[in-house]
């Protein structure tokens, strides 16, 4: 039976079959270009789940899950009403009545169709290729019965010894299997490599326990005496094995082409044209599936590449088109180097070689260049990639060779500088090829103010495909800052030479107590606000002396300065401690009678706590006295320290609670919370692995198991969520403790200002390995000096407001103006949903019309 | 043109390295108190133009290319105390003429 799908809309209807990384690309280079507003769009995708990076596939065994590898969770489709079906395979394309005809009997009408159904993996017609425990390379699913297999046998083999098959040969010996790689061409990765450069790869690879037969044809598969299979080989000799993997080329899938009469190539492939349109002007196909001038592109750059093309001729576009791509590759197979550059096989006219060989270290490297010398045609690289970009570079723009030109692919002597600088690069030279990121883009995002490569990479999303060009993008942004006069110096600003964490320690070991004193003996000039507060904090976590006192007041950044969080209209908000988030109904009734009385908006915070926006600043100790004389202590809403430790109801409440996560939240935040630390700290404490109160997103989180409690470090949720790392397990409570002691004091003293913990452990070399070592074998005897540090300031605690309301010169700082008792005009409110908020502008001159 | 100096508060109101407000003619005034500068006092308008909020004389005073700034405290824009110059934009807050004298502090009043 077939019922019909039909959506109401008046747009006309596209829809993309092929849900992969290529099909995933085109729907968001449609958005980009707000294709979703002119055309419906559908996708369906046969797999069960939406697009995933198969390029990284390999990582799924080694830790990442299908959601680390996903490359949407269907936010964006859903935000820009494109509509998509999973597990949703398309059996049929009618061209005359513009249908198409899905597996479980659905059809739906199109107006312009894209393919981007991929390929699907070739199974040489082995006699013996379907029995039990063979498989392909392909999808998660694929992944997870070869996993499942391995578990149960001893010895696996793969089909095919090209770029893929080394990539399973590698999953395979991953899954602790005896791994072997049967190849019938004579070497290895036929296509990429030379005769030479594939012997050189074989002999690496074996070195790794892995036997590698090449020039062997299968013949048969038959049961196996000592394993599951035996592989008749057309020489005769056999290898038995348990299970197999064939990974012998792709072909495209173009069934479809093939059912609606679409043309094809000889060998397979939809036909297209520049824009990728197929034989028919109303469908486009894209990626594996698409031959192009009798060419099929096996990557995932060429695929980008034409979804952007197809998008661009969809919405009239003619401008961008799909004429070919670079297939140039580089790789690291089984640990080792593998690049292959344009010509690798020397088959231009008249072209010459150099090669370079090390039978010692085990590296093999070929250039081929033209006839005269001048330019750089192709290049095979094995054992040492380190030479591919700047051959990459000479080969994509064309870049005359130097003289010695051999010199770019032998061994680096001494200091002489080889290879192409950066700056030699011409601005179109393309850096990230995925996503097709020239210098000139970079160079406009620095321009922009895009000042790390972290930041160019969201702008321009160079670095983000595949990856290989992240060294490249490094050496770029480094030399566009350079070039820009950005001095990529550590210097904190221009009156120290120095980094925080050297000041930090100059302001311990030198027993420094004031900026005056720190800027006297090691800085210059009278300070700015870039060290001021840098150096202000450093003084508090070291000795942690109020922060207003006369000599420290001047240090204190917007928020400190005040003890109170600046809002955009010069007003403040006040976030009394409420550790764990626990209050008595009491001192909940004293917030709301503060608020009421102060005319305060009220909102809960994600922290657990209550915030009260809109007091003047001369407001701010009445409204304090009253919150200390009713039990509360300052909240540090305001400072770079520890903010809140969130934490579920835990064991003594919750049904599912395995321990009390409620008492470890409030005895933590107590502990920790009059730190000053380079950034804000959160915490959060789980009561069991339901993990409730979001622990693994805070800088500390602890969750409770059975054996204790779970340390994780380095988290956050913010602008770049990061999950914190286990850090270690089931630990008792007084060695948890210790150790976020540790970390925390750690990082205090060597992160950079402003350096979120995430941002710390990203950069801190040897990462979470490294910090264990220090922290838990303590590798550089830091442990007690760092447990020492820790304790001084829990034992030197204050609440910064106590002391404020008992300091005279303190108190004067608060005053609205210093000749004037009145209020701040520019200070306007008005109601919305039964609170008061800040006047716009507009509101602003509204009621001053008025009262005029 | 005649200059009269208008007295607007005392050297104890002022608060060391950093700015306080005074209200002067209906127009609120950030006073910056630097004992390092050669002028000691400074008197620039307390409206950030960038913010729209009365708040300069909340900002941190820092020191800059031989200038002595003041840096809004709510999106860091510098101002030279000296001159109401705005370093980042192409704009410009008022700026009075200021001394100390004895314990007095004093304005440039039109």
């Amino acid at each position: 039976m077939i019922s019909s799908v039909s959506f109401l809309t008046t747009k006309p209807h596209l829809v993309v079959i092929g849900n992969g990384m290529v099909g995933h690309h085109f729907v968001e280079q449609m958005i980009a270009q707000a294709g979703h507003e002119a055309f419906q769009i559908t996708v369906f995708g046969e797999e069960p789940y939406l697009a995933y990076d198969r390029v990284h596939l390999s990582e799924y065994f080694t830790g990442k899950g299908a959601a680390d590898l996903a490359m949407t969770d269907g936010t964006l489709y859903d935000e820009h009403g494109v509509r998509y079906f999973t597990n949703s395979l398309v059996t049929e394309i009618d061209r005359e009545a513009k249908t198409l005809i899905l597996q479980n009997g659905e059809s739906l009408s199109y107006d312009k169709l894209v393919l981007a159904t991929g390929s699907y993996p070739f199974v040489p017609p082995i006699p013996g290729h379907k029995r039990d425990n063979t498989f392909v390379y392909r999808t998660l699913d694929d992944l997870d019965a070869i996993r499942a297999c391995a578990k149960q046998v001893t010895r696996g083999t793969v089909v095919g010894g090209g770029l893929l098959g080394l990539e399973a040969a590698n999953a395979l010996k991953n899954l602790g299997l005896e791994t072997s790689v049967v190849e019938f061409a004579p070497r290895l990765m036929p296509v990429q490599l030379d005769e030479k450069g594939g012997a050189v790869l074989k002999e690496m690879i074996e070195g790794l326990g892995v036997k590698v037969y090449t020039d062997t044809a299968t013949k048969e598969i038959i049961d196996g005496e000592s394993a599951f299979h035996r592989m008749n080989f057309a020489d005769g000799s056999h290898l038995e094995t348990d299970l197999i993997l064939f990974s012998a080329g792709i072909r495209p899938q173009d069934a479809l082409a093939h059912q609606s009469g679409l043309t094809v190539g000889e060998r397979g492939g939809i036909s297209v044209n520049n824009h990728c349109q197929t034989s028919d002007d109303d469908i486009y196909a894209i990626g594996e599936c698409a031959l192009w001038n009798n060419r099929i592109f096996g990557l995932v750059a060429p695929g980008y590449a034409m979804a952007k093309s197809a998008a661009g001729h969809l919405l009239g576009d003619v401008g961008v088109t799909f004429t070919g791509a670079d297939m140039s590759t580089k790789l690291k197979l089984l640990g080792c180097d593998v690049g292959s550059v344009g010509d690798a096989h020397a088959q231009s006219q008249g072209c010459k070689v150099f090669v370079y060989q090390d039978e010692i270290s085990q590296s093999y490297r070929k250039m081929v260049v033209s006839e005269d010398g001048k330019k750089l045609l192709g290049a095979v690289l094995v054992g040492d990639n380190s030479y591919y970009d700047t051959l990459l570079q000479y080969y994509l723009n064309a870049i005359d060779l130097p003289e010695q030109a051999q010199a770019l692919i032998l061994p680096t002597m001494g200091d002489a500088p080889v290879g192409l600088g950066v700056d030699a690069l011409p601005a179109t030279a393309s850096i990230c090829s995925c996503h097709n990121v020239s210098k000139q883009d970079i160079n406009d995002a620095v321009c922009h103010g895009a000042l790390s490569v972290g930041d160019v990479k969201g702008i321009t999303k160079a670095g983000t495909g595949c990856g290989g060009c992240a060294a490249l993008l490094k050496k770029v942004v480094d030399n566009e800052l350079l070039a820009l006069g950005v001095e990529v110096s550590t210097d904190i600003c221009e009156h120290f030479a120095y980094t925080r964490q050297d000041l930090y320690n100059l302001v311990k070991v030198g027993g420094i107590k004031t900026f005056a004193e720190l800027l006297n003996q090691h800085g210059k000039g009278h300070g700015c606000e870039i060290c001021k507060p840098a150096v202000g904090s450093i003084l508090a976590s070291v000795w942690n002396d109020y922060v207003l006192k006369k000599e420290h007041i001047s240090l204190q950044d917007t928020n400190d300065r005040f003890l109170a969080n600046m809002q955009k209209d010069g007003t403040y908000s006040i976030v009394p401690r409420i550790p764990g988030g626990e209050i008595t109904p009491d001192r909940l009734i004293v917030l709301g009678e503060v608020a009421k009385e102060y005319g305060l908006y009220t909102k809960v915070t994600g922290g657990q706590r209550i915030d009260l926006f809109g007091a003047t600043l001369s407001q701010l100790p009445e409204i304090w006295e009253k919150l200390i004389a009713a039990g509360f202590e300052t909240g540090q809403a305001y400072g770079k320290s520890l903010r809140t430790v969130k934490s579920c109801v835990g064991s003594t409440w919750c049904r599912y609670g395995v321990n009390d996560s409620m008492k470890m939240a409030i005895d933590l935040e107590n502990r920790y919370k009059g730190l000053r630390s380079p950034h804000k700290i959160k915490f959060a404490v789980s009561g069991c692995t339901r993990e409730c109160a979001e622990a693994q997103s805070k800088d500390i989180g602890v969750i409770a198991t059975e054996g204790g409690w779970n340390l994780y470090v380095c988290g956050n949720g913010g602008m770049k969520p990061r999950h914190g790392d286990l850090f270690a397990k089931d630990l008792d409570d007084e060695t948890l403790v210790k150790y976020i002691d540790r970390v925390l004091m750690f990082y205090t003293k060597t992160a950079d200002r402003l350096q979120r913990t995430s941002v710390w452990m990203d950069g801190l070399e040897g990462g979470l390995d490294y910090l264990k070592e220090v922290v838990i074998d303590d590798k550089l005897g830091l442990c007690a000096e760092l447990e020492a540090s820790m304790q001084h300031v829990v034992d030197t605690f204050q609440c910064e407001w106590k002391t404020t309301l008992q300091d005279p010169e303190a108190l004067k700082t608060f005053r609205q103006f210093v000749n004037y008792e009145g209020s701040d005009n520019n200070v306007v409110f008005v109601e919305e949903r039964s609170q008061m908020r800040p006047a716009t502008e507009a509101e602003k001159q509204q009621l001053i019309a008025k009262v005029g | 043109m005649t200059m009269s100096w208008k007295l607007i508060c005392k050297q104890e109101d002022l608060i060391e390295g950093a700015g306080v407000a005074a209200m002067v003619n209906g127009e609120q005034v950030a006073i910056f108190y630097v004992p390092e500068s050669d002028n000691k006092v400074f008197a620039i308008g307390n409206w950030d133009p960038v913010g729209k909020a009365n708040v300069l004389s909340r900002g941190l005073v820092a020191h800059l290319q031989d200038q002595w700034v003041v840096a809004s405290p709510l999106y860091k824009q510098h101002f030279v105390l000296a001159s109401g110059e705005c370093l980042e934009e192409d704009i410009k807050v008022p700026h009075w003429q200021a001394k100390l004298e004895g314990n007095e502090v004093f304005i440039a009043a039109n």
